[in-house]
């Protein structure tokens, strides 16, 4: 292996390394190529005087220009909150009555309410809000809880069976299961409620379970559902009588319903939205249903 | 000159691989060194707790379907990622993850925060069948979870393991794992005071899956799943996240 070489036609000295009589020439790396590689290298040394580069012992170079992530994404969200200011204090502070009259801030409200509650609520009360089976159904004009923003506030705030300590509780008890109805009560009692909102059902064959239902329902469920089972809105209770179903309004479900009981759960989003956040979505949700033809 | 330097280097092999290894290993004493000397890489978090037995066995079944392929569990220090997950991950919040399960793609959301923001049930319903309550979701169904039974004969070999790496798990709680795992998930069982009495009063102690008869690894998964960002909330003293912190005196 000879080294030093020289190529004779390009007078350039060879790597030394030969495959089968072919020769690699020691050609250097370009011109510009180099420069290139230079300038980086200058730009690099230069940064990490600049930002955050190197460790020593138990502390770091913080840098000349001052740059953290942490201090720049909070100034960043400081200035989205500054940006949404004029809006968002206006809906935090001013009472509903008179947000719902200001027809300009209601489109930002919906504008801004759309975006919350694609992000948080329409994972279980669906994109278009009108919910599923074990979730309520937001655009009608039927609430658990009550549909006016305040209602509605409390509600988002506390959450439902939350994890809130103030949180609104709402249970439906194992009437079956537990053993505070006979199996035929839980039938009787599901025809009375299925007939409430099905007049056809009532008929001959099946008036008498219906009237034994009806007996069993002012016993056992007009504490809370109310003698003529509209429900409560102070405790949640369901009306029963309209055809709007959070479960279903199918007999079968109606006796799944009565025997097993049903609690349903809103999670608390008092520690996750600010109060305009919340707020907006109050006013989102109820101008959801108002909205409605 | 540099050239005769590089040239004479390439030819010595004990002096080449010496030039790679120190050339390789800057990255790491840049990078890996100074955590353990520089006592701000971690915040302080007194509150922090360590996962139960359940919320571990959980999160095993999380590593084992390869969920965090597709969900990253760090919220990054982004505007609009705060925006809309919540105040960005402290490295303090995966203190107790071995391994950590940060993840680097999003096919499906970031569950950094995802405790508390569904119900259980949701949880359920989604992991059974994603399209039931997200119709244009792409993630396969996990229906098979609500059926495995959750083994718990081995939970106290995996906390030990945890401890070997510097969880504070006590001996109480490894004797215990087993049974604090079923006490969790059945809250009427007698086995479930121990676990709010060893993990703390804050310790959602539920039938997760909606069955409190049966132990599975539903159970498991959602309880991993209510706990995420919920192990300490250093992330909402800490940032100027719009987020208000949550007060346990409330």
């Amino acid at each position: 292996m000879a080294v030093n070489e020289r190529d004779p036609v390009t007078g350039r000295e060879t790597t030394g390394h030969e495959w089968n009589g072919i020769k690699e020439l020691d050609t250097p790396v370009p011109r510009g190529v180099l420069m290139f590689l230079i300038l980086t290298h200058i730009w690099a040394i230069a940064w990490w005087f600049f930002v955050p580069a190197w460790p020593i012992g138990t502390t770091y170079t913080k840098g000349l220009l001052g740059v953290d992530q942490q201090t720049t994404v909070e100034a960043r969200i400081i200035e989205g909150q500054s940006e949404r200011a004029p809006w968002a204090d206006r809906v935090a502070s001013e009472p509903y009555d008179s947000i719902l009259a200001d027809e300009g801030l209601m489109q930002t409200v919906r504008s801004a309410g759309d975006q919350l509650f694609g992000d948080n609520c329409a994972a279980c009360h669906g994109r278009d809000a009108r919910g599923r089976a074990g979730y309520p159904d937001l655009t009608d004009d039927d609430w658990l809880w009550g549909g006016e923003p305040e209602t509605i506030e409390q509600t988002l705030r506390l959450g439902i069976n939350a994890a809130h300590p103030e949180s609104r509780i709402a249970q439906m008890p194992a009437f079956g299961r537990d053993q505070m109805l006979e199996r035929t009560q839980v039938r009787d009692v599901a025809a009375y409620v299925f007939a409430l909102s099905n007049p056809d059902y009532s008929t001959e064959e099946t008036i008498d379970r219906i009237e034994a239902g009806r007996e069993v329902f002012a016993t056992s469920c007009a504490a809370c559902h109310g003698d003529n089972a509209e429900g409560m809105a102070e405790i949640g209770a369901p009306n029963l009588a309209d055809d709007r179903w959070v479960y279903g309004g199918d007999m079968e479900t109606i006796i799944a319903s009565v025997h097993g009981g049903r609690q349903g759960h809103m999670p608390t989003w008092d520690e996750r939205m600010t109060d305009a956040e919340i707020r907006t979505l109050s006013l989102y949700v109820h101008d959801l249903a108002a909205r409605q033809p | 000159m540099p050239e005769f330097f590089h040239r004479k280097l390439e030819r010595s092999a004990i002096g080449f691989v010496l030039a790679i290894i120190a050339a390789a290993s800057v990255g790491g004493i840049v990078e890996i060194a100074p955590l353990f000397t520089i006592d701000e890489t971690v915040e302080e978090a007194p509150d922090m707790r360590v996962y139960t037995p359940l919320e571990l066995s959980g999160r095993n079944i999380y590593v084992r379907e390869g969920c965090y392929a597709c969900h990253s569990q760090m919220i990054r220090t982004l505007r609009d990622e705060v925006e809309r997950y919540g105040p960005y991950s402290l490295a303090v919040e995966s203190q107790y993850d071995r391994p950590m399960l940060w993840g680097s793609k999003r096919t499906g959301p970031d569950l950094a925060r995802v405790g508390g923001k569904y119900s259980d049930f949701w949880h359920v319903a989604h992991l059974i069948n994603p399209r039931d309550v997200v119709p244009e979701s792409n993630m396969p169904a996990y229906a098979f979870l609500a059926r495995n039974r959750l083994r718990t004969d081995d939970l106290s070999g995996h906390l030990r393991a945890q401890r070997a790496l510097g969880v504070p798990y006590t001996d109480e709680m490894i004797e215990n794992a087993g049974r604090d795992a079923y006490g969790q998930a059945a809250p009427d069982s007698a086995a479930a005071p121990g676990v709010t009495e060893r993990y703390g009063p804050a310790t959602t102690v539920s039938a997760f899956d909606g069955v409190a008869t049966q132990l599975t690894e539903m159970d498991a998964l959602v309880a991993y799943l209510q706990v995420l960002g919920r192990l300490t909330d250093a992330a909402y003293r800490d940032t100027a996240a719009p987020e208000e912190a949550p007060d346990p005196a409330e």
